[in-house]
C-alpha cells in the first residue's frame, strides 16, 4: 500500500481566547492519516478543531507541536509547494460575488495554469456535475446557497488536485443541495480516484466516508471505519413506542433524564434510545417507563453519542419551571397568520404565508437559508412591517397594538444580540428594566433566570466571553424574564453541538408543557420531530404544513426504511420546483 | 509532478488577478463613488465654494484730513477690489461700526497727513478686527500693499525717489500673480483625490477580501502573495491616473489654473505619489484585515494629514518646529511641494528632484513593508 497522502502525529494548536487572554486548545494531540483514493471525514461539533486541522494541512496555519506531512511535504515549512498541488474549499468559500460564475471559474483556472485545451474538456464536465451550465453568466452573489457551494467546489476542481480538502461543504445548505453535493463528492472519489478529506457536523454524512476521525474539543475520540464507531453502540439502540395520546417529545424528555439512557431523540413518531448498558436477554425484557423497548440496528450517531457522553457529565435536572401560571387558554389560536407578504423592492421575501399556532404548541418553520423564515419572524415580532396580510397574536392585530402584543412575546434572535461588554447579570438587569420589572419582582426573575439556565457561576462574566452554549442560554433567559406567553426562537440550535441541542429542546419541551407557545425555525430536519406542527418554507412560500407524521407521509419510504423528515423535505421542495418549472417553461 | 513556476505562469497569474480586480472595481458602486464621483464633487466644492481670498473688506476710513493727498489715498482704496471703504468723520462713528461688526477695520488718515507726506514721513493708523487672526493679517497686508502701491504711484507722479514699499508686495504675490486661491487649491485638491483613490480604496479592497473570506481560497493556489499585491496595485494605479487627469483637466479648463511646468513632470510626480498612497493603503489593510478599522485609519493617517499638514491649506513654515518635523514623514508634503511648483512656478528641478526622490524612497519602503506583512497565512 502506498504511503498515506497525509500523516499527522500529535498535532497541537493553541489560540488565545479573545478578551480574557485565556487559551483555547483547538487541537490537543490529534493524529490523522488520509489514504490515497479514499474519502476521509472529520466529524465533530462546532469548536472540535476540524477547521484548524484542515488549515494546518493547507499551510495556512502552523502547528504549535507535532509533525505533519502532506504529499510528503511539511506544509508549515513549504506551504507553497503544498498549495500548488492541493485543492481547498474553506467553510465560507471565497467566491467573488461580483464576478460571474464563468469569471470565478476562469480566475481559478488561470491561477492554476489550466490550458485552454484542458479547459475545453474540464468545463463541460464540471457544468454537468454541478448543473451550473445554465447560470454561467450570473453573478456568484445571486446564486442560492447550494449553488454557491457547488461553484466553490467547481473552482477547486478546475484541475485534478492530488488532495481535496473540504471544510464543512454542506453547512447552511438545504437538504436537497446537500444530497447533490454528496453525489458529486462520492463520484469524484469512486470514479476519478480523488483523495478527499472533508469535515462535517452532520453525523449522517460521516457514514459515507471510508475513514472517520471523530473530534471533540481538540481531541480525537475515535478513528477508523465509520462502522467501527457505529459498533460502539451495538446492542444499545432501541426504539420506544409512546403509544396513543402521549406526546413523543414528552416521553423523549423523560428518557433523557433516565440515567440508564445515554441518548434519546424523537424519530418518526417513536423515541429512539441509546442505552448505557449493552442489551442482554434480561435487559431486553426490562421495561423503561413501563414501555418495552424494541432493539434496532445502531447508526453512526448512536456510537458518536456514546463517545461524546464519555467526555461530558450528564446534564441532568434542566427541567425549567415558570413562576406563575399562564393565563387560562384562550379559545382558538394564539398566533394567526394570514396571507402574510413581505416585499423588498421587487423581491418577495415572504409570499402569502398562512399558519395558526395553538396555545402550548411547538410550531416549527423549516427551510434552507433564504427561505423567508427570519423575515416572517421579524414581522411576527412587530420588528418589520408587513407588505400585506394579517397577523394576530392572542387575538390582537400586531400592526395596531405593537407594544401591547410585544409585551407578551419573547424573542431570541438568530445572532447573539445581547450586550457583549456587559456581564451576564448586567444584561439580565437591563432586560428586566426594559420589560418594566421592578423591585422584588425584578430580583426574583433575575435569580430565576440565573438558576434555570445554570448561569449563576458566570454572572460576572462579560457575555461576549461566554462559551457558545452559554450565550444561547443567556439569550433565552433574557427572553423569558417577563414570562411571555409566546416565545419566538430563530435558529436557536444553529452551530450548537448535539449535547447542547438536546438540552435546549429539553427546556423547550418543559416550557410547552406549561402552556408557553413556541415558534421556532431550524434547518436541522430531525428537529422537526420535536414540533406539534411544522411548515416547510422555500423561496418565501409555505410548501407543506402539518404534523411531523403528516409531512413524513408526503415522501415515499426508501428501501427497507421509513421515510425521514429530510426525505419529506426533499420530496416537497422537488415537487414544488417541478411545478414551477412547468408553469414557467 | 510539480507545477513549474515559470515566468509565463507568473505572468498569467498576475494578468488573471488584474482582470479580476478590474472587473470588481468597475462593478462596485462604492469604487465609482470614491474614484469618480467624489473627485468631481470635491473639484466643484473646492473650486467654487471654498476660497481663501479676502475680497471686499468693509473698512471704515476716518478722514481727518481733507487735503488732495488724503483724498487721493481714499480713492485708491475705493477703487480697489479688495476694499469697500466707508468714509466717517469721527473716531466714535468708526468705533461703533467696528463694534457692531459692519466693518473689519478702521483706517485713520490723521489731520497732519498731507504735511507729513510731503516731508516723506506720512503715517496712517490701522485698527483691524482681530477675531479671525488670519483674516486680520491678510487685511493688514492688503492695506500695507495698497499704501505701498499708492505711495509709489504718487512718488512717480511727483518725480521724487520711490520708497522700498512695492518690493514687499511683490514677494507676497509671487507664483500667484492674480492672488487667486484656486491656483493653489487645485493642486491641493489633486493631492486629496490621489490620497483617497490610492490609500482609501485599496485599504478597503484588501480588508474586504479578508472579511469575506475570499483570501482563504485564493491562498491555497499557486498564486504568490507578491502577485496578489501587484494584482491589486495595477487597476487602482490606473484609476488614480484617471482621477488625476480629471482634476488637471478641471483645473485647467474650468478654473483656468495655468500649468507653468511640464505636464510630464506633473503626471510623473503624481504617479509616484499614487504608488505611495497605494502602499499605505495596502499596508494598513493587510495588517488590520477589517474594512472599518482600515478605512478609519487610512482617513487619519493619510487624508487628514494631507489636508492639514501638507502645506496645502496651512503654511508649513508657520508651524511649530515639532509639528514641522512630523510633516517630513508625510508623503503628501513632498507631493504638494512638487505639484505647486510644477503648476505655478515651472520645472524648478531643485524643488522637483528632491521631492520626487523622497516619494520614490517611500514607494520602495512601503512596497517592501506591504510585501512583508502579506503572508499567505491566517495567523
Amino acid at each position: 500500500m502506498a504511503a498515506p497522502v497525509v500523516t499527522g502525529e500529535d498535532l497541537r494548536k493553541t489560540f488565545r481566547a479573545p478578551g480574557d487572554g485565556g487559551e483555547v486548545h483547538a487541537l490537543d494531540g490529534v493524529s490523522i492519516e488520509v489514504h490515497a483514493g479514499e474519502l476521509t471525514a472529520l466529524v465533530g461539533p462546532d469548536g472540535a478543531g476540524k477547521t484548524t486541522l484542515i488549515r494546518l494541512m493547507a499551510g495556512l496555519l502552523a502547528a504549535d507541536g507535532g509533525s505533519l506531512r502532506v504529499l510528503g511535504i511539511d506544509p508549515a515549512a513549504e506551504p507553497q509547494r503544498v498549495q500548488d498541488r492541493i485543492g481547498y474549499m474553506p467553510q465560507k468559500f471565497g467566491l467573488y460575488e461580483d464576478l460571474s460564475v464563468q469569471e470565478n471559474l476562469d480566475l481559478y483556472a488561470d491561477l492554476h495554469g489550466v490550458t485552454a485545451q484542458e479547459r475545453s474538456q474540464r468545463y463541460p464536465q464540471l457544468m454537468e456535475m454541478t448543473d451550473l451550465g445554465r447560470f454561467t453568466g450570473r453573478l456568484a452573489g445571486r446564486l442560492s446557497g447550494g449553488m454557491k457551494q457547488k461553484l466553490g467546489l467547481a473552482c477547486t476542481l478546475v484541475r485534478s488536485p492530488e488532495l481535496l480538502l473540504l471544510d464543512e461543504p454542506t453547512v447552511g445548505v438545504d437538504p436537497l443541495s446537500r444530497r447533490e453535493l454528496w453525489v458529486i463528492v462520492e463520484h469524484l472519489v469512486r470514479d476519478q480516484g480523488l483523495t478527499v478529506l472533508t469535515s462535517t457536523s452532520y453525523l449522517d454524512e460521516a457514514e459515507k466516508a471510508a475513514r472517520v476521525l471523530v473530534l471533540h474539543r481538540g481531541r480525537a475520540l475515535a478513528q477508523g471505519e465509520p462502522a467501527g464507531v457505529t459498533r460502539i453502540a451495538a446492542g444499545r439502540s432501541a426504539v420506544l413506542d409512546p403509544g396513543p395520546g402521549v406526546i413523543v417529545r414528552s416521553l423523549q424528555a423523560r428518557m433523557l433524564d433516565d440515567p440508564e439512557v445515554i441518548d434519546a431523540v424523537p424519530d418518526g413518531g417513536l423515541v429512539r434510545l441509546v442505552r448505557s448498558g449493552v442489551a442482554t436477554p434480561e435487559a431486553d425484557r426490562a421495561t423503561i417507563a413501563g414501555l418495552v423497548p424494541t432493539p434496532v440496528e445502531p447508526r453512526f450517531e448512536d456510537g458518536f453519542m456514546v463517545l461524546l457522553r464519555g467526555t461530558a457529565a450528564h446534564e441532568a435536572g434542566v427541567d425549567i419551571r415558570l413562576q406563575r401560571p399562564l393565563a387560562p387558554a384562550a379559545e382558538g389560536s394564539v398566533v394567526e397568520v394570514r396571507d402574510l407578504v413581505k416585499r423588498f423592492g421587487d423581491f418577495t421575501a415572504v409570499d402569502h404565508v398562512s399558519f395558526e399556532v395553538r396555545r402550548g404548541e411547538i410550531f416549527g418553520l423549516l427551510g434552507p437559508n433564504g427561505a423567508g423564515k427570519t423575515t416572517t419572524f421579524r414581522m411576527l415580532c412587530g420588528l418589520l412591517p408587513a407588505s400585506g396580510g394579517t397577523l394576530r397574536i392572542a387575538g390582537v392585530e400586531v400592526a395596531r397594538a405593537g407594544a401591547a402584543a410585544r409585551s407578551r412575546l419573547g424573542y431570541v434572535a438568530q445572532k447573539f444580540s445581547l450586550y457583549g461588554a456587559l456581564t451576564v447579570a448586567e444584561n439580565l438587569e437591563f432586560f428586566a428594566s426594559a420589560y418594566g420589572l421592578r423591585g422584588a419582582m425584578r430580583r426574583g426573575r433575575i435569580e430565576w433566570a440565573l438558576r434555570q439556565f445554570d448561569l449563576a457561576g458566570h454572572s460576572h462574566t462579560a457575555s461576549a466571553e461566554l462559551p457558545g452554549g452559554f450565550k444561547q442560554r443567556l439569550a433565552m433567559g433574557a427572553a423569558l424574564l417577563h414570562e411571555p406567553d409566546i416565545l419566538f426562537l430563530d435558529e436557536p440550535t444553529s452551530g450548537a453541538d448535539p449535547l447542547a441541542r438536546r438540552a435546549f429542546w429539553r427546556r423547550i419541551t418543559a416550557l410547552a408543557e406549561q402552556g408557553v407557545t413556541v415558534i421556532v425555525t431550524t434547518h436541522f430536519m430531525q428537529e422537526a420531530e420535536y414540533c406539534d406542527h411544522i411548515a416547510i418554507m422555500d423561496g418565501g412560500r409555505v410548501l407543506a404544513q402539518g404534523s411531523p407524521a403528516e409531512i413524513r407521509g408526503l415522501a415515499r419510504a426508501g428501501e427497507g426504511r421509513q421515510a425521514s423528515m429530510e426525505d419529506a423535505f426533499i420530496a416537497v421542495v422537488q415537487a414544488a420546483r417541478a411545478r414551477e418549472g412547468e408553469a414557467r417553461p | 509532478m510539480r507545477v513549474e513556476d515559470t515566468l509565463a505562469a507568473k505572468r498569467r497569474r498576475i494578468l488573471a488577478l488584474v482582470k479580476k480586480e478590474t472587473r470588481q472595481m468597475i462593478r462596485d458602486p462604492a469604487t465609482i463613488a470614491v474614484g469618480i464621483v467624489l473627485p468631481v464633487i470635491l473639484i466643484l466644492l473646492f473650486g467654487f465654494g471654498l476660497s481663501l481670498d479676502v475680497k471686499n473688506v468693509p473698512l471704515a476710513v476716518v478722514l481727518e484730513d481733507s487735503s488732495a493727498p488724503a483724498q487721493s489715498l481714499m480713492s485708491a482704496f475705493a477703487l480697489s477690489a479688495y476694499f469697500r471703504p466707508q468714509v466717517v468723520y469721527s473716531t466714535q462713528a468708526a468705533d461703533r461700526l467696528m463694534i457692531d461688526g459692519s466693518v473689519d477695520g478702521i483706517l485713520t488718515i490723521p489731520s497732519d497727513f498731507a504735511r507729513r507726506f510731503s516731508a516723506g514721513d506720512a503715517r496712517v493708523q490701522l485698527v483691524v478686527h482681530g477675531s479671525d487672526a488670519n483674516r486680520a493679517r491678510i487685511i493688514e497686508s492688503y492695506v500695507d500693499g495698497a499704501l505701498g502701491v499708492w505711495s509709489a504711484r504718487e512718488s512717480v507722479a511727483d518725480g521724487t525717489a520711490a520708497s522700498g514699499g512695492p518690493v514687499a508686495i511683490e514677494s507676497r504675490m509671487w507664483f500667484n500673480s492674480a492672488n487667486d486661491s484656486r491656483y493653489f487649491l487645485v493642486p491641493g485638491l489633486i493631492v486629496l483625490v490621489m490620497t483617497l483613490i490610492g490609500a482609501f480604496l485599496t485599504a478597503m479592497v484588501v480588508a474586504r477580501e479578508w472579511e469575506r473570506g475570499t483570501f482563504e481560497a485564493l491562498f491555497v493556489t499557486p498564486v504568490r502573495s507578491g502577485e496578489i499585491l501587484l494584482g491589486k496595485t495595477v487597476p487602482y494605479f490606473a484609476l488614480g491616473v484617471l482621477g488625476l487627469l480629471l482634476c488637471v483637466a478641471a483645473g485647467r479648463f474650468l478654473f483656468h489654473v495655468p500649468i507653468v511646468g511640464s505636464l510630464a513632470v506633473l503626471v510623473g510626480g503624481s504617479m509616484l505619489y499614487v504608488l505611495v498612497a497605494l502602499g499605505v493603503g495596502l499596508l494598513i489593510s493587510s495588517y488590520f484585515r477589517n474594512q472599518l478599522v482600515a478605512s478609519q485609519l487610512t482617513m487619519l493617517a493619510t487624508f487628514m494629514p494631507a489636508l492639514m499638514l501638507s502645506g496645502f491649506l496651512f503654511d508649513l513654515r508657520s508651524m511649530p518646529a515639532p509639528i514641522r518635523a512630523i510633516t517630513y514623514l508625510l508623503p503628501a508634503r513632498y507631493y504638494v511641494a512638487l505639484l505647486q511648483t510644477t503648476f505655478l512656478a515651472g520645472n524648478v528641478w531643485s524643488v522637483i528632484l528632491p521631492n520626487a526622490a523622497a516619494l520614490a524612497l517611500m514607494v520602495a519602503l512601503l512596497g517592501y513593508a506591504s510585501r512583508a506583512v502579506t503572508h499567505k497565512r491566517l495567523d
